[in-house]
């Protein structure tokens, strides 16, 4: 898959002003990074420009919010504990429940969804049981129900994908 | 590069438990490389290893598949993803499996886990998430993957995503650092 392969007028969104080597950084990436001692030196042999060029621009996307990391995705239950939770909650209290589920540091995604059970969070710990932990705090401190629904078989995990571009966003 | 279907079991290898070196390791690197030129030798000197241990051990841990990847983690809303959607499946338990690595095959879905029903409020028993920019288009998907699986008459629900309230990176507990999230919405 190369950057910019996609049907024209398929996506709406106004994308930011990303140059065509953000493009390719935020795209081609997401798996094998190099594992060497500077890959951003690397990355820019393989892409024809410095080792500067690739870093100045994985910073700037870092810190405009496009890309949380370049890292580790640990396949579930391999390190630790994880479990996919919810909750109905009314509309008045979803933002104060919200808050109090986002506290929790071992809470790492926190969203509202459209459905009676409103508010989904995925919970990360060393353990099994200080997963179970944390939900009863949650529990404790909203006084409301926590549905929890940990992964018991994958078909797929998170391997990224490639990434669509309207095209004449370049 | 890409490979649209992945499939294996997951959820029973609790007994390959990691070594604390390689935990420490996946906990120094929760915040993500260090944006200089020499990343991993950074990473190695607060972890008190050599270069070639870190890069040595990330490499055995993808190998073995305990990182099932190692890149660039974007947020896809900041790119127009705003039609996200956890599409939930009713499927009979003797056919899940089977359903499980269709849906997994299909190149939109993004994700596919079997998860426990819980009673008749919470009957579904498999999870895709849908990564996509328009709401019409992700439902003309969901029929897709209903008509590829031949699950049409299957019990399902769609749920789209609204709000964000917080979204990082999971941390593991041991080393874990306690900086303060760095994204809430």
């Amino acid at each position: 898959m190369t950057y910019g392969n996609f049907k024209k007028g398929e996506l709406k969104f106004e994308a930011a002003n990303l140059t065509q080597l953000d493009r390719v950084l935020l795209d081609r990436f997401q798996r094998g990074f190099p594992l060497v001692s500077r890959p951003f030196a690397q990355i820019g042999a393989e892409l024809g420009v410095s080792e500067e060029q690739v870093l100045d621009s994985y910073t700037a996307l870092q810190q405009l919010g496009v890309i949380s990391r370049i890292g580790a995705v640990v396949r579930p239950h391999r390190c630790g504990w994880s479990t996919l939770a919810a909750m109905a909650v009314s509309e008045e209290r979803l933002e104060q429940v919200a808050e109090i589920v986002s506290g929790m540091p071992e809470v790492n995604h926190n969203y509202e969804r459209h459905h009676q059970l409103n508010l989904w969070f995925v919970v990360t710990a060393g353990s099994k049981l200080a997963v179970a932990d944390v939900l009863s705090k949650i529990e404790l401190e909203t006084g409301l129900q926590v549905v929890d629904l940990p992964l018991e078989e994958s078909f797929r995990v998170d391997l990224g994908f490639p990434i669509q571009w309207r095209q004449n966003d370049g | 590069m890409w490979i649209s279907a992945f499939p294996f079991s997951g959820g029973k290898t609790m007994a390959e438990k990691l070594d604390n070196f390689d935990q420490s390791l996946l906990a120094e690197l929760e915040e993500g490389l260090p944006m200089t030129s020499e990343p991993y030798a950074q990473v190695a000197k607060r972890l008190d290893v050599s270069e070639d241990e870190v890069l040595a051990r990330l490499a055995a841990l993808q190998e073995a598949g305990t990182i099932s990847r190692f890149g660039v983690v974007v947020r896809h809303r900041e790119l127009g993803y705003n039609a996200n959607a956890m599409v939930v499946w009713d499927i009979p338990d003797n056919q899940v499996s089977e359903v499980g690595q269709q849906f997994a095959s299909l190149p939109f879905v993004t994700l596919c886990y079997r998860r426990p029903r819980r009673g008749e409020k919470w009957p579904y028993n498999l999870f895709c998430m849908i990564h996509g920019t328009c709401h019409d288009k992700v439902l003309e998907q969901v029929e897709q993957a209903a008509r590829a699986a031949g699950m049409e008459n299957c019990r399902r629900d769609v749920l789209f995503s609204g709000r964000r309230f917080k979204q990082r990176g999971a941390r593991y507990g041991k080393n874990s650092s306690n900086r303060q999230p760095q994204e809430v919405a």
